[in-house]
């Protein structure tokens, strides 16, 4: 479903990822978690085409996105969640929505999404700026969800997050795989939270995976010890 | 007052306070495309009065073929569209030519616009003189109305404010109720984030600007029928669209018509009663106090970011 071989990013001369490569299956939930500095948000953003990269094989369902626009790979079946939001924030939570909608035939705004955010139906008229954290976050995730996807990057969700709400959010991501049946791949930090979601978990240090665990099989104490300082 | 009776004065008031009026109506047509250029993509584009006048020469040799083919009375509608595709299609290729390489660099546009700007001017000279000419007026944009026997409302005028209103709404409907003006305000707050959800953004960014000087075209073709058209004329007026932007409010379509209407009718009314001179310094006084408390413009939106 999603498959990258050999992924390398420099940032001029200095590589920081050194030739990564992973594959998620579809209906699949696949942790990346790591300390700050360790290339989770670059690892995401060349995932994107935002940051320049070279890699063997970027596929999404059989195509191939080396080399493609950032937009075209949102065409062609990628999602992002950023880290810190990046939502629009003089526009209002319907429009930041809306602005996902770029290759659908309609500008309405599908029904399932208000129905997985309530939240964001009662706010829709509210500009995305004043909005909460949390509410933020379900935004980002309310409109990267509305391309249709069919693999969903988000860079570490729960940062900055109030306990209640990273469960809502952990809630959230599973009923969206059990709806659309998507790959979703998450960066993190917070072992609960992942626990909750993931299916396979990665650890990634210093630009490289050092460990991979499936769910029922995680040894928490020795990801604790990665996740340290 | 000033030894006028209050009549009088009440006369002038409604006189100059009209010539205030047309006055904004060609600020405000000139600072929207200079809004969404300036405003929303953050590019100084100090070529924008020649784009105007590119609108304005447009709409001059549509009159010259309009007296030729005996079409003066209705030729002037075409004029406007004309004016408005040609400075569209001349503002894409700049983009695509010179602008979007330039786009990380502020100071750089500034300088690369202002060269654009004098080629321009000059292009001007050689293909049409360097004398100002004028377009021919059908016969229902010439006199005035005379609501009394003291007040005279020249129709031009009211024409330049009509074509003004339906360039504003369309600018706002755009922005605010269309898919483009979408994506436009999508890439204006967040470029990365906006191509990230799947939105072309340089598409957007050449569109954009195209758009801009489509308006200034349209400005400049609205711009002939109060006065005459030179090479240089469109550089009058630049210094003061960029004042009545950022006086607005970069990227806010209110502020913009709110300090075009302002500063507008300062400078009408306090002109007739100071020299033209004094009139502008006190204009300029005033917006540079209140650009010193309110740093962002009059409208400003609010919102945490």
């Amino acid at each position: 479903m999603f498959e990258v071989a050999d992924l390398q990013v420099s940032y001029g001369q200095s590589q920081v990822i050194h030739g990564l490569s992973f594959k998620a299956e579809k209906n699949e939930t696949l942790a990346i978690m790591g300390r700050n500095g360790m290339g989770k948000t670059t690892l995401f953003k060349s995932l994107m085409g935002i940051l320049p990269s070279n890699a063997s094989k970027t596929m999404v369902d059989g195509v191939n996105l080396n080399g493609v626009e950032t937009y075209q790979r949102v065409a062609k079946g990628l999602a992002y969640v950023p880290q810190g939001r990046m939502i629009f924030p003089t526009m209002t939570v319907q429009e930041n929505i809306e602005t996902g909608l770029e290759k659908s035939k309609t500008r309405e705004i599908p029904d399932d999404i208000y129905a997985l955010f309530p939240v964001l139906y009662d706010m829709r008229k509210r500009k995305g700026g004043n909005l909460s954290g949390g509410q933020q976050q379900q935004l980002a995730i309310a409109r990267a969800l509305v391309t249709n996807p069919k693999v969903l990057l988000l860079d570490e969700p729960t940062e900055g997050i109030q306990p209640s709400i990273i469960k809502d959010i952990a809630k959230v991501l599973n009923e969206i795989r059990k709806m659309r049946e998507i790959t979703i791949i998450v960066s993190e930090q917070v072992l609960s939270f992942t626990m909750e979601i993931a299916d396979r978990i990665i650890v990634m240090d210093k630009g490289k995976f050092i460990h991979e665990d499936k769910r029922g099989e995680v040894d928490a104490a020795q990801i604790k010890k990665y996740l340290s300082v | 007052m000033f030894g006028y009776t209050m009549d009088e004065v009440g006369n002038i008031m409604v006189m100059q306070g009209f010539s205030g009026l047309s006055l904004f109506s060609v600020l405000l047509l000139m600072a929207l495309g200079l809004a969404i250029i300036f405003g929303q993509m953050g590019v100084i584009n100090m070529a924008h009065g020649e784009f105007m006048m590119v609108g304005a020469y447009t709409a001059v040799f549509m009159s010259k073929l309009a007296v030729k083919y005996e079409m003066v009375n209705s030729y002037f509608v075409f004029a406007i569209i004309a004016a408005f595709i040609l400075a569209f299609l001349i503002g894409y290729l700049v983009e695509y030519l010179l602008i979007r390489h330039l786009y990380k660099r502020p100071l750089d546009t500034l300088l690369a616009t202002w060269g654009l700007s004098l080629v321009m001017q000059q292009t001007f000279r050689s293909s049409f003189g360097a004398k100002e000419v004028s377009a021919e007026l059908p016969e229902w944009l010439l006199g005035s109305f005379k609501p009394t026997a003291d007040i005279d409302i020249p129709i031009n005028g009211v024409f330049v404010m009509v074509l003004a209103l339906v360039v504003t709404l369309g600018v706002y409907f755009f922005m605010f109720r269309s898919r483009g003006g979408l994506r436009v305000r999508a890439t204006v707050q967040n470029r990365v984030m906006a191509s990230a959800v799947g939105i072309n953004t340089q598409k957007v960014d050449r569109l954009t600007f195209a758009l801009g000087c489509g308006i200034a075209g349209v400005s400049g073709a609205a711009f002939t029928t109060i006065s005459s058209t030179g090479p240089t004329t469109g550089s009058l007026y630049i210094v003061d669209s960029f004042m009545v932007v950022v006086f607005g409010g970069a990227a806010s379509l209110m502020g913009t018509i709110a300090s075009a209407f302002g500063i507008a009718q300062a400078q009408s009314i306090l002109q007739f009663f100071m020299t033209s001179s004094m009139g502008k310094v006190a204009t300029l006084m005033t917006i540079v106090i209140i650009l010193m408390m309110r740093p962002e413009g009059l409208f400003a939106s609010k919102v945490r970011r």
